[in-house]
């Protein structure tokens, strides 16, 4: 109980803190300390799948992609600095927060008991699917659907960032060339630490059909890999108009959506399974659906295009 | 053999926390960057190995155990190579790139 | 009992690194904020282990496998973060 509301507290502290401080910078360092605190409050939930997640895009990867941002306003942001909004703006924005917050907890605390939840028969119906997790159950076959267009979601982000390229530079090589220093510290860190991570990733992917993981969350480590492995400066990101490229990035959604297209003419909706085939058709999603993601996160962090294609 | 095996852990466990809370204290007293990079890695190396060992004696399985060191052998090389790089700030000012 | 213990050993770290945390907001340099946030990782991987063992929840290994390999990547895009501009070429 007293682990319990310290944790609290700690989570409040950060939060507030992340909200007054004084550069931008700052305020990742903070958004980051407080991802991390939510994952430990959710393994304390005991719902480990999501902070698996949590710690993997909630915490790394938007950390990453909020400092890129942060770096490259920093010319900017003494302009911006006296362009904050009004008193009356921000009093709104308060008081808006506010009677959001108050209405989740609310919600929360008024739960009938025991609360409503689909919980026993999500479980129950887990053997139909051949899984042993049932997080991934919901995710890979009752709310499929829902999947689908989120990797879709994912691609037009992505499409939305490379719009900002400049037309000098449209379809070039996204963010900075990073200089690669041979005997340096972060080419050690990118050369030892990246296979490993690669494993892990792969692991953490594999296992989410039995235990909590799934793709969402070894595609992110995978893509947090690519990352650091060009932040070393040891691969240049690729040209956002190869080919290549683009086939990884689309093939995900598409297995996923021609998957679910044969849905009909096998088992009589879009998106399902026959029930014997049905882990094997989760598991022929799965994998290009990792692939992409992963690449579509990478790029997501590296930026629009700055420098000009060849 | 059950009780000998929770003595350990908690001695184990609790020199960790002891040196957890050395990391801290260093962190925050000691006068500056590179001589509070090196109370971090106290933290890394022994704070977490010591807790890892502790936990060690109440896993079940191989696997288990296996999973426990690995834990601490990446932070291990995380904490020692990124300490490097932010000691390298610290100490040029500029960028050690 | 042992678990009543690791559940205070828990609190007990979570709390002497949340005081570390006062280098975030003190910290005279970006590089303090960076070494008390890489505090809070490694101690939150120690809390998530204790934490894991004492509610038997194994996944809470694997979510400390993933928060070591993603707190390296975090403090790396750190460090280029403070010191971008100076070798990187356009």
């Amino acid at each position: 109980m007293a682990f319990d509301t310290g944790l609290a507290v700690l989570v409040l502290g950060v939060a507030v803190w992340t909200l007054a401080a004084h550069d931008t910078f700052a305020a990742v360092i903070g958004f980051v300390t407080y991802g991390l605190l939510l994952a430990l409050v959710w393994v304390r939930l005991a719902a480990p799948d999501v902070a698996l997640t949590e710690a993997a895009i909630g915490s790394g990867v938007t950390g990453g992609l909020l400092l890129g941002a942060s770096t490259r306003l920093r010319r900017a942001e003494i302009q911006a600095a006296g362009e904050k909004p009004g008193a009356t703006l921000r009093f709104a924005a308060v008081v808006l927060c506010t009677l959001v917050s108050a209405g989740l907890a609310a919600i929360v605390l008024l739960l009938p008991e025991p609360a409503p939840t689909l919980a026993p028969q999500a479980a129950a119906s887990m053997a139909a699917t051949g899984l042993g997790n049932p997080v991934t159950a919901v995710l890979m076959a009752y709310r499929a659907i829902d999947t689908l267009l989120e990797t879709v979601v994912l691609l037009l982000a992505l499409v939305g960032i490379w719009s900002l390229a400049p037309d000098g530079v449209w379809g070039g090589f996204p963010g900075r060339r990073h200089q690669a220093d041979s005997e340096g510290v972060l080419t050690f860190v990118a050369q030892l630490l990246v296979p490993i991570g690669i494993l892990v990733g792969i692991y953490i992917f594999w296992v989410g059909s039995v235990a909590p993981g799934g793709e969402f969350q070894g595609a992110t480590i995978l893509a947090a890999m690519w990352i650091l492995v060009m932040m070393a400066g040891l691969v240049d990101a690729p040209p956002v108009s190869r080919r290549w490229l683009r086939l990884l990035l689309i093939a995900g959604p598409a297995v996923f959506f021609a998957i679910g297209l044969a849905g009909f003419a096998i088992a009589g909706a879009f998106l399902a399974y026959p029930v014997d085939y049905a882990k094997l058709l989760i598991v022929t999603i799965e994998i290009p659906v990792t692939l992409s993601i992963a690449a579509t996160l990478a790029l997501l962090v590296a930026g629009p295009p700055e420098r000009a294609p060849k | 053999m059950n009780l000998a095996f929770n003595g350990l852990t908690v001695v184990a466990v609790s020199a960790g926390a002891f040196f957890f809370m050395a990391g801290t204290v260093g962190l925050l007293r000691f006068p500056d960057a590179l001589s509070r990079v090196h109370a971090l890695t106290k933290a890394d190396n022994l704070g977490l190995g010591l807790v890892v060992l502790g936990l060690l004696f109440q896993v079940e399985g191989p696997f288990a155990a296996l999973k426990l060191i690995s834990v601490w052998l990446l932070t291990l090389l995380a904490g020692a190579t990124v300490t490097q790089l932010i000691a390298r700030t610290a100490r040029l000012g500029t960028s050690p790139f | 009992m042992v678990a009543d213990f690791l559940l205070a050993a828990a609190g007990f770290v979570l709390a002497t690194v949340a005081v570390g945390l006062v280098r975030i907001l003190w910290g005279p340099g970006d590089d303090d904020r960076i070494m008390a946030a890489q505090l809070l990782g490694t101690g939150g991987i120690a809390v998530l282990l204790l934490l894991g063992q004492v509610v038997s929840l194994p996944a809470a290994v694997d979510v400390a496998l993933i928060l070591a390999l993603l707190a390296a990547f975090v403090s790396v895009a750190f460090v280029r973060g403070t010191t971008r501009s100076e070798t990187d070429r356009a």
